[in-house]
């Protein structure tokens, strides 16, 4: 584990974000903006995942329905209006950390299963909202959905204030992430990872350690729904609670890399573009389901440990090689060089 | 009183069927360690068949299950050959639990494609016709999809218990390493696993078509259902996974009838939290290392 903060990690950082905060500015087509919010939210999803499935190996498959809570959060807190249409933004921390609050003890009781089962326990959670959403009609507004007053925001810029909270969420998400893997709750999240048991018995704080990673994951997430909730304008529970959002987290993730802080968001600048080219060439058919489920297979047989990974180890295969390859021919000129007889380096080789 | 019997009786009916459903998948799970998310989708393949069966074929949707299950049985060992077999490595278990989602979700894509997103159902003459038995009505249909399920399972029991390969899947249940020790074909038996597992989904599908209106996406209903039986019954027994299905086809069946239809599916969800809390390894469950 790299514990220094590298001049290139840094840079790349700066790079990213800079490049990011400029589009806007630099102006562009509109589709171009649009289609950027929904793959950073994405980026931002799929990075707070990765805190709890890539980092302690507990892959979860009900987190959006902490993005559903989010939404309807901030569906129910601005129905009436958004003030100058800042303010709303301004209540996400709060969402944030309720959402994070009421998720410890759903991850307590989830948690004590373990992978299959906790997949099982978590997507049953996902249903759970979802008819929650259905059914709590004076709260949600039942299957007719709910709205957020649109906000007074100029035209020309009128995207630009969801586009950049996305983005501060994202920073937040990788920030956390990066902080995780550099600090003790990081470390034990590996061990947990690893195998749980022998971390319990060394003494690792197993609970504690599952839960914080759960509850950061979980209000990440809402607040993110709660930005998305607000940009859409129009929420109904089967688009709040898409079992395919959940399954976009995951999948990015998995494209990228899980447990690095890059790979999910690599992961979602490959496949929310792709999606979108999908929808665009096969309309919004359900031969975009297909290809939605074909590409998930892809990534499942061939890639299974992800991008990022997968360069990596090649790389210090790479690397390993080449030394050795070094290190053979400093041994044979040692050799040749002790005894210029060709049989003793020819029995060294 | 007459109002709770009658939900008991129709409780029991419906448990039958998720039974046949839920069997499938706890052996799928049982020899494979997988937890198998397309179950779901496979029952609505199930009753897609059937219901095209019957509209152009005019073939009776019982008698189509003779259709169904085989070919069903032999998608089962092409999924299981083609995606799951060729998964290693040290997260086998959790690409496996991925991978049977994206099969779901090709499946619903599938026949999405082929019949659109519009509720259908199967209707042979006799769906209405019921007995009434001392003032309780009993529908035939649900009444005959009981006796099916019962003889499917009789059937599921029989290759377990008295076959070769059945021996072999019970063994590999037992201890998956022994069992490969003492020659067992791991994937032979893994391959003829999942294709049981798809065919009893193929069976329970015919009849879930005649029960239900059902579209591309019931499979969402129907896998977290099926979860919180296997999960109630113990993963990876039959038995247990058998005795769950009746519980919670009555316990949803009461609470449809004596609450109100749109929280019955929250019967399910309830039940999974208090198995968590409660007992994490089911009714029937055997403790295992790494699982629960």
């Amino acid at each position: 584990m790299k514990r220094a903060i590298s001049r290139f990690g840094l840079l790349r950082v700066v790079i990213f974000f800079g490049l990011l905060i400029l589009v806007p500015i630099l102006g562009g087509p509109v589709w171009l903006l649009n289609m950027l919010i929904f793959t950073v939210m994405y980026a931002a999803l799929s990075s707070s995942w990765n805190l709890l499935g890539g980092l302690a190996g507990y892959p979860s498959l009900g987190h959006v329905a902490f993005f559903g809570i989010g939404a309807y959060a901030f569906a129910i807190m601005f129905q009436g209006s958004v003030g100058d249409g800042f303010s709303p933004f301004l209540a996400l921390p709060v969402v944030g950390v309720a959402v994070a609050l009421l998720s410890v003890p759903i991850g307590w009781v989830s948690m004590r299963t373990r992978a299959d089962v906790f997949a099982i326990v978590t997507i049953t959670f996902l249903f759970i909202t979802q008819t929650l959403a259905f059914n709590l009609n004076s709260l949600t507004g039942g299957a007719q959905g709910k709205s957020v007053a649109p906000p007074p925001f100029d035209v020309s810029t009128y995207d630009w204030p969801f586009y950049y909270a996305m983005l501060a969420l994202l920073a937040v998400a990788m920030g956390i992430s990066f902080y995780f893997s550099r600090s003790k709750i990081g470390l034990s999240l590996a061990t947990v990872r690893a195998d749980e048991d022998k971390a319990h018995g060394v003494g690792v704080r197993v609970t504690a350690v599952k839960l914080i990673a759960f509850a950061v994951s979980s209000g990440m997430v809402a607040m993110v729904g709660c930005v998305w909730a607000y940009y859409v304008g129009f929420i109904y529970p089967q688009f709040a609670v898409d079992p395919l959002i959940t399954i976009g987290m995951v999948l990015m993730a998995f494209l990228g890399g899980r447990g690095t802080l890059w790979g999910p968001v690599l992961g979602s600048f490959i496949l929310v573009p792709a999606q979108e080219f999908f929808a665009q060439t096969f309309g919004a058919s359900e031969l975009y389901l297909l290809a939605y489920a074909a590409v998930f297979l892809v990534i499942m047989l061939f890639l299974p440990r992800g991008i990022l990974p997968s360069i990596s180890d090649r790389l210090r295969r790479r690397r390993l090689a080449a030394e050795g390859d070094a290190r053979d021919a400093a041994q044979l000129s040692e050799v040749q060089d002790a005894s210029k007889s060709p049989v003793t380096s020819e029995v060294a080789r | 009183m007459h109002a709770l019997i009658q939900a008991i009786i129709l409780g029991i009916l419906t448990g039958g069927v998720y039974a046949l459903m839920a069997s499938g998948q706890t052996l799928i799970f049982g020899i494979m360690k997988v937890v198998n998310l397309a179950q779901g989708a496979l029952v609505v393949l199930g009753a897609y068949l059937t219901y095209t069966l019957f509209t152009t074929l005019g073939i009776d949707p019982f008698v189509s299950i003779l259709i169904t299950t085989p070919l069903l049985f032999l998608v089962g060992i092409g999924l299981q050959w083609a995606l799951l077999r060729p998964l290693h490595g040290e997260d086998v278990a959790q690409l496996s639990l991925l991978v049977t989602f994206a099969i779901a979700l090709a499946i619903e894509g599938a026949l999405s494609f082929a019949y659109g997103a519009t509720l259908t159902n199967v209707q042979p003459t006799y769906a209405n016709y019921s007995w009434t038995v001392f003032g309780y009505q009993i529908s035939l249909v649900r009444f005959v999809a009981f006796l099916l399920s019962i003889v499917m399972l009789g059937v599921l029991y029989f290759i377990l218990q008295r076959t070769k390969f059945g021996r072999s899947v019970r063994a590999t249940v037992q201890n998956p390493m022994s069992a490969q020790l003492l020659g067992v074909n791991a994937n032979r038996v893994s391959a003829l696993g999942f294709g049981l597992g798809a065919a009893t989904a193929a069976a329970a599908g015919s009849v879930f078509g005649m029960l239900n209106s059902f579209n591309p996406g019931s499979h969402y209903d129907l896998i977290s259902r099926l979860l919180t039986i296997v999960v109630l019954g113990g993963l990876g027994s039959i038995g247990g996974s058998v005795v769950a299905a009746l519980i919670m086809g009555v316990a949803s069946s009461l609470v449809s009838a004596l609450a109100s239809p749109i929280w019955s599916d929250f019967t399910f969800f309830i039940v999974l939290l208090l198995v968590l809390l409660l007992r994490p390894r089911g009714l029937f469950g055997a403790k295992t290392r790494g699982a629960l």
